[in-house]
This record gives C-alpha cells, structure tokens and sequence, in this order.
C-alpha cells in the first residue's frame, strides 16, 4: 500500500489548495527489469518547498527527470497548470533544473550561461541584460560575471546555477542535490539562503536530497521515497511526530522501535506495557528518545516507568544519546542534555501518546 | 625520488630514438637544401641559397604545391562533412549499437593502404565498375574519362583514407562532453538544433581541430594516391620530391621542398594546437 498526502490539511497551511501547481498522477518508471519508481502520485503546491527524501537508488533523482523531461515514465501523467507537462519535450515545460554537478557551459562566462535561457528565447536584448544582472545580484555573483565556471569555487558555481535556472521565471524549480558537493559549513549556509530565496521569489520547489536534517530544516513538505514507493507525505514536524512506517521513523532522527502485543487496550513489549486505542494483534511503535527521561523519584501515574542500567553514552553536543538496558534484556535509547551525568541503573519513564504506532515496512533491514 | 641511473635508463631510448632518427635527419636535410649539384652529378658541399632561388623560379614547383594544398584542404572539407555527422551519430544517437559502428570505421584502417587505392583505381578506370554501371543504364554513352587520373579520383581517395583520421578525434571529444551539459541546454529552452550550434560544437572544436589538421597534413604529403590515380594533372608535391630524390638525383633541390613542406607543417600544428587549446576547458 501507499500513502500519499495522507496528514491532515491543517499541517501544510495553505500549500496544496484547490489549485495545486504540479500535479503528479500515478507515475510509474522501470529501467529494464528493474522498477525505479512503483505508482508514484504527489501534489506540489504554489510556492511550495517540497523535497523528495530518500537513499540512493530510492528514485528521487528519476523522479525528479522525468519532471524535468529528461526521462519519459512508463505509465501515469504529469499535470501542470492544467496542461500535460509529459507530453512537452524539456525544452518547452516552464520548468528549470538545478543540476547536482551544477552543468554551467565552461566555454561561456557566468554572464552568457545565466542569460543563456533568455538569449534562446529571444528576449530583446536590454531587457535581458537587467534580467542577468538582477540575477547575478541576486546570488551575489555580479563581481564574476566575466568569469568562466572553471574559474571560481563550488559554491560560486552552485549560485550561478541557481541564478541561470531562476532568471528564466519558471512557474517550478527543480533541484537535484544541489547542496552534495559543497562542505557541511558552506551547505548549511546555503541551505539558509536557498529557502530564503525560495520565499522571495515564491517559485515552487522541489529539491532531491539523501540529507534527512537538509529536508528537515528547508522543506515545507517532505515527501519520503524508498525503493520506488512513497513512504509518507507530510510537513517536516509531521513526519519527525507521527512518522507513517517504521522505515520512516528510523529514517529521520534516531527511534526506538517497540514491537509490541496489543491485548485488551493494552501494548506489551516484553517487560513494558502501556495503554493504546488499537484492537488487538501485533503492533509497532516509534518511541523518539528524547521522550524518554530520567523519573524524579516516583513515576507520575500517566505515566509509564522502567528500570535499565546506562551501558552507553554519546556526546552529540547540545545533547547527549544514553544507550540503556533494561532488566529484560531490551535495548533503548534515550537522548538528555549534555552535561548531566548518568551511570549506572536509573528509573526512566515516557508518556504512552509518545510511543507512536508506526506500519511495517516492508522488508526493512534489522528485520522489521 | 627515482635514482639517477632510473630516470637515465627511462630517458635515453627515447632520446636516442629521437635523435638519431628525427633530429640528425632533418639536420642533414636542413645541410642538403643548402648544397648543390655539380654537373658530374656528385653532390657538392658548399653553400648557397640556389635550391631555393630555384624553387620560386620555376612555376611547376609552386603551381604543384599549391595544387597539392587545394587537393589537401578539399580532402580536409569532405572528410570533416563525412566524419563530423557520423560521429555525432554514434556519440549521440548510436545507442547500443555504438561499438560497432565504432569498429565498423575503423576496421578499414586495417586494410593496406594500397588495396585501397587499387580498389579506387578498379572502380573508377575506363573499363570500370562505375563507367560500366553508367553505360549499361544508358547515362553516359562512353566512359566518363575524368573519373580516373584526375586530382577528382584524388581527392575521392584520400578522403576515403583520411575521414577515419578526421573521425576519430572529433568522436573522442564529443564522447568527453558531460551529458548534462546537453540536458541543461534542453532545460533551459534550446530546442535539439540550438543545443547543438550553441553548446555541442564549440565543446567539440578541439576535436575538429585535430581532424581536420590530420586530413591536412597527411593529405598533403600523400604521395601514392597521386602516382596512382592522379594522372598528370593530379600530381602533388610529394611526387616531385619523390623524383628529385630518384630519377632526377637532385638530392638537394628535393631537400630544399622538403624543408618548405614541414615548415608549413609546423606552423599548421601550431594554429591547430593553438585552436584545440583555446577551447578546451578544465
């Protein structure tokens, strides 16, 4: 089965409306034998920032080209504005793309390859000419317009490619992991000043990444693919809470996943069992860790104790990650402030609406 | 980092290959040009600048140069209109069946130059397969005579030897542009044919470049397809060198064409060089 759009309208504030901009409609794609994408329907909004999540080989990049038309899907459609965007060869979709090795011509200067959409479409030359400038302003880059792509740095060519896809005014901006080849101070930066600019111009985006803390902080919406499928289409804080599969929750942020017998409105997991609103049979469940804590003497009544013994523990920084093991042999993880020291066996406890009830995925390593 | 006697022992061959056999040649050839020939036919070793008098004195020796340069340069078109479509074809459009079009040209590199020439020979004679042809059809009523011996079955022939030569290169410098370039253009706006005068050709100049300097520059100095088919309108330079150095036994006058000949040959190279580095990037 696949979720699509499932969340609640009131957790994408006025994205996807009436009128989405880009309408994706049960795309499917195989390369030989091998199915890239399985059934893939997906709503991107006006203005909207939403990326396409997942590990390599999950298909976001050829999802990404069959948007741009670089790849034709095997069945499904591609609806924008009320016009089939598949059946137009690339260079006629009102669509630009941010390639992940940036492609800017090395013979033309950044001048000639941010102008080069507008030369092609014959826009008079003054009115052309603000346009670069306004572009190259815009990225910052005015002072190497002469330059040639060989001559300045990654970042310098990251922005230039950004400038030559937006100076064309595409109604949708498409960006393959843009960010992949600059290093972590530099992507974090630009990762500030892509979403910023994404608001300024309030062109709709969609943005590749295998970064989950790069989809995190930048998206509107995230939607997660693995092996072809959609896993879950939701807002950042919609996903990390009430992540669909157990795929997911493991995938953005750290989890521990709890399987669980469900008896009588009642989880058990080994030693541990809490209260739920599910019928009976088996059950899974997402508990993030830093819903657990460290019990002040006595368990509140709402909510759910047990005892472990810290067997780990990891510096992250702000915070700390306590490996704890419980009495009964299970493994969890907890996530506590940094500078507070624990050892030895300590009293924990979370709140039961916490422990999230997630689906199987399917076939996931570690046997879930 | 490597020994003395290692980095000797990996440059030597190659230098004495080098020297004994280009630059001491061409040392004596440079010698030559500038000696004479006494009227018992021994060659004498004092200097003079009389080859060279004689080279821009009489007509055949210039008109047969340029000629040669005119059969060089049409060899050099013909063979960039055959080469350069066929490699953007397999670089681009090819698909699977790439590699073996791809051995398909250069397979008839195997071939002795010779067999080709004849075969030319066979195909374009009096008493030809194409004449032939043309009469049983009723085209022509008698054999077309400027098929053969002619600077025509010339340059028919060496562009069919030299287009490999023009192919190769411009195929490995389309193969070296990154294909996203192709798709950025797409993306950008620029239909197929825009894509192509805009960003495919310039980033293949440098393979051009090679190619046709190849067809050139073999092409002039060709001195069999000319003995061949070329007939006595069809003669090239080389041939003249060619009897200067045999029949005629004027070792020196021959010396001095030579000596012309790689010095427009060099500086050919160098444009060209020039050329292919301009626009190569990265």
């Amino acid at each position: 089965m696949v979720l699509t759009n499932t969340e609640p309208a009131s957790s994408s504030p006025a994205k996807v409306g009436a009128q989405p901009l880009l309408s994706i409609r049960q795309v499917a794609k195989s390369f030989g034998r091998t199915p890239v994408l399985r059934d893939i329907s997906l709503l991107v909004g006006e203005g909207e920032f939403l990326t396409v999540l997942g590990e390599s080989g999950s298909g976001k990049t050829t999802l990404l080209r069959i948007i741009a038309g670089f790849e034709t899907a095997d069945s499904g459609e591609i609806w924008m504005e009320g016009q089939r965007l598949d059946a137009l060869p690339p260079y006629r979709r009102r669509v630009n793309t941010v390639f992940q090795h940036y492609a800017l011509f090395p013979h033309l200067t950044v001048e000639e390859n941010v102008g080069y959409g507008l030369k092609v479409a014959k826009l008079p030359k003054e009115q052309s000419m603000s346009r670069v400038e306004q572009a190259l302003a815009m990225v910052k880059m005015t002072a190497y317009a002469e330059f040639k792509p060989g001559k300045i740095s990654g970042g310098q060519q990251q922005r230039v490619a950004l400038a030559r896809a937006l100076v064309n005014r595409p109604r949708l901006l498409l960006l393959d992991e843009p960010l992949s080849a600059l290093d972590a101070n530099l992507r974090r930066q630009m990762q500030v000043e892509l979403k910023s600019l994404q608001r300024e111009v309030g062109i709709s985006f969609v943005f590749v990444t295998h970064d989950q803390e790069e989809a995190m902080v930048m998206s509107d919406r995230i939607a997660l693919l693995r092996r072809g499928e959609l896993e879950q289409v939701a807002s950042p804080r919609e996903i990390y809470s009430h992540p669909a599969t157990a795929y997911v929750a493991q995938f953005i942020g750290h989890t521990n996943l709890l399987r669980a017998e469900v008896s009588g409105g009642m989880a058990r997991c080994k030693s541990l069992s809490w209260p739920v609103t599910l019928p009976d049979g088996a059950a899974l469940f997402s508990l993030r860790p830093e819903n657990l804590r460290v019990a002040a003497g006595k368990t509140d009544s709402d909510r759910i104790g047990l005892r472990g013994k810290v067997i780990r523990q990891a510096f992250h920084g702000a915070t700390e990650l306590l490996q704890i093991e419980c009495s009964d042999g299970l493994l969890l993880s907890m996530r506590t402030a940094s500078g507070q020291n624990f050892q030895g066996n300590v009293l924990l406890e979370f709140s039961p609406e916490d422990a999230i009830p997630v689906r199987k995925s399917q076939e996931t390593e570690k046997g879930l | 980092m490597f020994s003395r006697a290692y980095r000797a022992a990996i440059t030597l061959p190659p230098l004495l290959w080098v020297v004994v056999f280009l630059l001491i040649p061409y040392a004596l050839l440079f010698c030559f040009s500038f000696w004479a020939v006494s009227p018992a036919q021994s060659i004498v070793h004092s200097w003079t600048l009389d080859n060279y008098r004689e080279l821009l004195r009489v007509n055949v020796y210039l008109q047969t140069l340029f000629r040669s340069m005119w059969i060089a340069a049409r060899v050099m078109i013909f063979s960039l209109l055959l080469g350069y479509p066929l490699a953007y074809y397999l670089s681009f459009h090819a698909g699977s069946r790439k590699d073996l079009f791809y051995q398909l040209v250069v397979i008839p590199l195997w071939v002795s130059y010779l067999v080709r020439a004849y075969a030319w020979k066979s195909i374009l004679g009096s008493d030809g397969v194409l004449n032939t042809l043309l009469q049983y059809v009723h085209l022509t009523q008698h054999p077309l005579d400027f098929l053969l011996y002619s600077p025509f079955a010339v340059v028919l022939t060496l562009t069919h030897i030299y287009t490999p030569f023009a192919f190769l290169p411009i195929y490995a410098s389309l193969e070296h542009i990154p294909r996203p370039l192709v798709e950025a253009s797409h993306d950008l706006g620029a239909p197929p044919f825009q894509t192509f005068w805009r960003v495919i050709f310039p980033l293949s100049i440098p393979g051009v470049a090679a190619g046709a300097t190849f067809a050139f520059v073999l092409s002039l100095g060709d001195f069999l397809a000319p003995l061949l088919l070329g007939g006595p309108s069809g003669i090239m330079i080389s041939n003249i060198v060619v009897s200067l150095f045999g029949a005629a036994y004027n070792w020196p006058l021959g010396a001095a064409i030579s000596f012309c000949m790689m010095v427009l040959v060099v500086a050919l190279l160098f444009m060209s060089e020039r050329l292919e580095k301009k626009w190569s990037f990265r």
